[in-house]
């Protein structure tokens, strides 16, 4: 029935018979993406094992929390939330200043069209090993090496960081104007002249939107690496869930948000700025 | 049967766009709108259908008001009304089929139509519009596959669709060349002779309106400077609307134009059907 | 760009004026004593013996290492499922718990400013809470497990999907919009053949971006125990069994660069 001729379709629907074209033509294909989604969503839940006396006991834990949100402590713990916060947002400046230093040249380097073969494989196994592993993986490794505190939580947001903007940054290069490359080059510019004149007017404005966007990105995980010992407001803020003292969580999750929201808001005027 | 007294539309700024319009529009009159750009001319035929709010006067359909309507009588006075637009303003993922179909969104509940599942009587009504326009053979084609003119075609199959009473049309041809501007008019023209329906027609290109029009409203800033046949148009009138220019050297369409138009029409659609077919091919 | 005229008479031209040039001096130097200020911050708070240490750490780490032991993976492969499935089934329903989200925050589809205040506000707070704390918060109320994991992925989905998608819908075409309105159609049928059609391949995109992003993130879950490979992650750090640290490592690692050859196979077949 699905695959009729068009000739087929235009005399039913001259009958007033008419459906709509199934996105995949092929019924065979069709249904059997459709029963292969099923029997994957069927072996998945069945491995998803609930504990529901578990559940039920949590739900009042759940409540607590969701009231917490109502009333949050920000003043049982103000110390080491102020310290936290303070450690966090210390680690994303540096983190956020080293990583994108040593990202433009990493980069550079990881663009086809400037860089030449073998720097151009070795940029890009940085990129690859520094996306593919989440923050907290690497803050483990930066942990057992640089010991406890603030230093391998800098480390890490800033490897994190060269992965993400070095990936971003070559993209932009590949996809650039190139006639205006060429427009300089044939004014005999030299590699780093071509560069100063032609590549960077041209991916600046984004890259400057990028990192403020990384900025805000390394402090959300900056809340995070603390629960491997890299330093931060994770570390308290998983104390406190483990005590069970959700006021306090409450205080830090809503204090998150709100320098998230912030530095959002600010991000947003900076870019309007440079464009 | 459309009456417009008193209309006025002043945007919260302070912008006047439209000024005590006084218009009637009789059954199976079709009334060419022209004036500059920014003289009111969109505001004016979306006032009618609300898309824009007027702010003063009454605008009555037949026996119905439609300035004071809302929810589902709104609804239902606008599926009277049928629209074309300047930049057809087809949806582009969706097919030709689909796009006239949504013509009769005013007549089916959600579900119905979230399931593409139409009354027998509107498909095939649909498809017969489509024949009409001479698009049967891309019922299954995407509206972004076609042409500027087919797709105009396909926004007026939409527009009758609705089983209007009047055609509301917002500068047809501004996207379209020449000959297609030529055919498009035509095609508007014949169907309103066809169907006895009303038409108010925004429209840039003087030469056309005169052309394919019963009757010429010339709008200037908000107000209307002229109102009458379209032989009465002189070029002075033209500087009263437009401003200065010299209007004589406006050249007048040539009647040999007008006769072949139909001929190379069908053979482009001969054209597309071939095409049609090959893309086609591989599934069948 | 300003031209001025020297004292004899040549015209120079600078590429900002005198003023502009020292502003931007200023900005510059509070950015370097801003950055040189936080970065005492952290070396007072750093054992410098221990980085200086590192290079020793690390070797020995290394050593540890490997070679990795292959027999342990043959134990990986239900909690890599559990992992796949933490994922999939979270993005699943973060999708479809955003997607009425997006609409009600998008400017063009919201039914009143105050509605999209509240999904302004969801999503904001869903994206700005890594889904590592969401995964804390739940497994101290679910109870550990696959399911706190899900959970976890989808919250912190919410936000992702919603704002990138609700930014699409704000960037549709009106004039489609307009048509489909002036048929006489109802809001929801103004939806459906207007805006929905125009949006779907930026979300299907979207969905599928995030869908590998999860893979990524759903790995470490286990380290607050909500299921997936993270746990064993999590009992070979603690055992101090890093040839089996890196036989995890090398197997998260396939994944994820599988994962996202798949998504960006179907984004570009999408587009």
């Amino acid at each position: 029935m699905s695959t009729m001729s068009s000739k087929q379709r235009q005399h039913l629907a001259q009958q007033g018979t008419w459906r709509r074209l199934p996105l995949i033509a092929s019924p065979g294909l069709r249904w059997g993406l459709v029963l292969a989604l099923a029997v994957y969503l069927v072996l998945a839940f069945a491995s998803v094992e609930v504990n529901w006396a578990r559940v039920a006991e949590g739900a009042s834990r759940g409540m607590n929390f969701l009231s917490a949100f109502m009333q949050p402590d920000f003043v049982s713990r103000w110390d080491d939330i102020l310290a936290g916060l303070l450690e966090s947002l210390t680690m994303t400046v540096t983190s956020t200043v080293l990583g994108i230093a040593l990202a433009v040249p990493v980069g550079l380097g990881a663009a086809r069209n400037i860089a030449p073969l073998p720097i151009y494989v070795i940029c890009r196994s940085i990129i690859a090993v520094s996306r593919t592993f989440q923050e907290v993986i690497i803050a483990i490794l930066f942990v057992v090496m640089f010991g406890f505190g603030p230093f391998a939580g800098m480390i890490t947001l800033a490897f994190a960081t060269i992965g993400f903007m070095a990936k971003l940054l070559a993209e932009d290069i590949e996809d650039l104007d190139w006639r205006q490359v060429e427009a300089v080059r044939a004014t005999g510019a030299g590699w780093w002249q071509t560069l100063n004149h032609a590549v960077q007017p041209q991916v600046m404005p984004r890259l400057i939107g990028l990192s403020m966007y990384r900025l805000d990105i390394n402090f959300r995980e900056s809340a995070v690496i603390g629960i491997v010992g890299a330093g931060g407001i994770g570390a308290t803020l998983n104390t406190s869930i483990s005590r069970y003292e959700y006021d306090t969580s409450a205080a830090i999750l809503l204090m998150i948000i709100a320098i998230v929201l912030l530095s959002e808001y600010s991000s947003s005027h900076v870019r309007r700025w440079t464009q | 049967m459309l009456t417009l007294s008193g209309v006025g539309k002043r945007y919260p700024t302070g912008d006047r766009a439209l000024n005590e319009i006084e218009v009637t529009l009789p059954k199976g009159q079709v009334m060419a709108l022209i004036g500059p750009s920014g003289a009111g001319k969109s505001t004016l035929i979306r006032c009618v259908n609300r898309l824009v709010e007027p702010t003063e006067g009454n605008i009555r359909l037949d026996d119905v008001e439609l300035t004071s309507l809302s929810g589902h009588k709104l609804r239902q006075a606008r599926r009277s009304m049928g629209m074309i637009f300047q930049e057809y303003a087809l949806v582009d993922r969706l097919s030709v089929m689909e796009n006239v179909l949504s013509g009769r969104l005013g007549y089916v509940g959600f579900w119905r139509s979230f399931l593409r599942r139409y009354p027998q009587t509107a498909v095939a009504e649909a498809f017969r519009l489509l024949e009409r326009v001479g698009l049967a053979h891309a019922i299954d084609k995407r509206a972004d596959a076609l042409s500027g003119g087919q797709r105009q075609r396909v926004g007026i199959a939409r527009a009758l669709l609705q089983s209007p009473k009047l055609l509301l049309v917002d500068e047809p041809t501004a996207s379209l060349d020449p000959k297609t501007s030529r055919q498009i008019m035509r095609l508007i023209r014949e169907l309103c002779a066809e169907r006895d329906l009303g038409a108010i027609i925004n429209i840039h290109d003087v030469a056309l309106a005169k052309q394919f029009a019963d009757r010429i409203v010339g709008l200037r800033a908000g107000e209307i400077v002229f109102d009458g046949q379209p032989s009465e148009l002189t070029a002075d009138i033209l500087t009263t609307i437009y401003g200065e220019e010299e209007w004589d050297t406006t050249p007048e369409p040539l009647e040999s134009d007008e006769q072949n138009a139909t001929r190379p029409a069908s053979k482009r659609t001969q054209a597309s059907n071939v095409v049609t077919h090959m893309a086609t091919g591989g599934a069948s | 760009m300003p031209v001025s005229t020297a004292q004899h008479g040549q015209p120079q031209w600078r590429l900002r004026t005198t003023r502009a040039q020292w502003l931007q001096y200023l900005a510059w130097l509070a950015g370097v004593s801003l950055f040189l200020l936080c970065w005492k911050l952290i070396s007072d708070n750093t054992m410098w013996v221990f980085v200086e240490d590192a290079g020793r750490q690390g070797a020995d780490l290394i050593s540890r290492m490997t070679p990795p032991e292959w027999s342990y993976a043959s134990q990986l492969w239900k909690p890599m499922w559990d992992t796949l499935n933490i994922a999939t089934l979270g993005t699943a329903l973060g999708i479809m718990l955003a997607f009425p989200v997006a609409f009600l925050a998008a400017r063009n589809t919201s039914p009143h400013p105050l509605v999209r205040s509240a999904a302004l506000v969801i999503i904001v707070s869903s994206r700005s809470i890594n889904s590592l704390i969401w995964a804390m918060l739940l497994v101290t109320i679910l109870g550990p497990g696959v399911l706190a994991g899900i959970i976890a992925i989808a919250l912190r989905s919410i936000g992702f999907v919603g704002k990138l998608l609700y930014e699409a819908i704000e960037e549709i075409h009106p004039t489609p919009v307009e048509a489909i309105s002036a048929t006489g159609a109802s809001r929801l049928q103004v939806m459906s053949y207007g805006v929905l059609p125009q949006v779907m391949p930026a979300f299907a995109g979207i969905s599928v971006y995030r869908w590998d992003i999860n893979i990524r993130e759903s790995t470490v879950l286990g380290l607050v125990g909500a299921g997936g490979i993270g746990l064993q992650l999590n009992a070979s750090i603690n055992t101090l069994a890093w040839d089996h640290v890196s036989v995890i490592f090398l197997m998260i690692f396939a994944t994820v660069l599988v994962s996202e050859w798949v998504s960006a196979k179907v984004r570009h077949a999408i587009i």
